[in-house]
């Protein structure tokens, strides 16, 4: 597991060592990040029951609540702490 | 002495950049050990596993088939599906991580998914030298990571599990990091093909693997917009 971990990281330094990347690499190298961010944000809601009570509204309002606080404030901080402890009240009276 | 002074100035921003992965990390690394222990590993294989894989999904995955007996190959297939995404990754850090000697080889091996996210988003301050402000991020990472898992294999069962839902805090943080990708990237297609290749992934392959199909549509994705987007 190790092994194939490291491979899987190492894979495009090892790949790009001695060649010079493409430059379609340059292209995509300034686009991958915000696409993953993306992604991420958006797996992180892949397990939610939305089907059924409370239909994923904590995991909504705090995800919101997060982003408007760090679009207000800019703080990250504040922004992560003040929208997990609204989820975590969230989760116990919902 | 210099060098070394050099990287205490970066101790605090890198704390404070990564104060929400500490969270994540120790909370979700309780778990991790818990589970591994009550499925019959000793502690220690949770701090091996996290020394050296040191890979959450694939780390609970491992639990799973260890249990199960699963085989060595199939173990290794399976954690090539999930930590297949981590070669994108490294694809759009050829540049920063180009002048980077000494601890190259760690960066490469610490990445995971959080501290990815830190190193494409938070930028060194000023005076602190990009190779050890990464260094010392993807360290601090780890060393969290490794103080939940061996906590969680050693007295889980006795903590009283009163943080449900402080796992919140890396959702949270991924939100920030794109809000922050958002002020950097002002181009709406990014977004758009992500959020549709995420929406697709979804529909092919359900749940389970949709992290690793859904990175690699979004850059099939995005191919096609290399003329508008130049």
């Amino acid at each position: 597991m190790a092994a194939v971990t490291l491979f899987c990281r190492a894979a495009p330094f090892l790949f790009f060592m001695r060649r010079r990347p493409p430059p379609v690499l340059d292209y995509l190298q300034r686009y991958i990040p915000p696409m993953i961010m993306t992604v991420l944000v958006l797996n992180s809601y892949k397990a939610i029951g939305f089907a059924k009570a409370p239909y994923g509204l904590p995991e909504i309002v705090s995800g919101l609540a997060v982003a408007a606080l760090h679009i207000w404030k800019r703080n990250t901080l504040a922004s992560i702490l003040g929208g997990t402890a609204l989820y975590m009240v969230l989760i116990r009276i919902c | 002495m210099h060098r070394f002074k050099a990287a205490l100035d970066g101790l605090r921003p890198a704390f404070s950049a990564t104060v929400p992965v500490l969270l994540g990390y120790v909370t979700i690394g309780i778990a991790f050990g818990l589970l591994l222990v009550k499925s019959g590993q000793p502690w220690w294989m949770a701090t091996l596993m996290s020394l050296f894989v040191y890979a959450g999904a694939a780390q609970f995955m491992a639990v799973g088939l260890l249990a199960s007996g699963t085989g060595i190959a199939q173990i290794a297939l399976l954690t090539l599906v999930i930590n297949a995404r981590h070669m994108v990754y490294g694809l759009s850090l050829l540049d920063r991580f180009g002048a980077c000697r000494r601890f190259k080889a760690y960066l490469v091996f610490a990445l995971t998914d959080e501290t990815y996210g830190l190193l494409t988003t938070v930028e060194p301050p000023p005076g602190v030298d990009r190779e050890s402000f990464y260094t010392l991020v993807s360290g601090l990472d780890q060393s969290y990571w490794l103080i939940g898992s061996t906590l969680g294999a050693l007295v889980g069962g006795l903590l009283p599990f009163e943080s449900k839902g402080i796992e919140f805090a890396l959702t949270a943080l991924f939100i920030v990091l794109l809000v922050e990708q958002m002020r950097a990237v002002r181009r709406p297609a990014p977004y758009l093909v992500a959020t549709a290749a995420t929406g697709a992934a979804l529909l092919a392959v359900g749940p389970a693997n949709l992290l690793v199909v859904a990175i690699l549509a979004s850059i099939v994705g995005i191919l096609p917009f290399r003329k508008a987007l130049a």
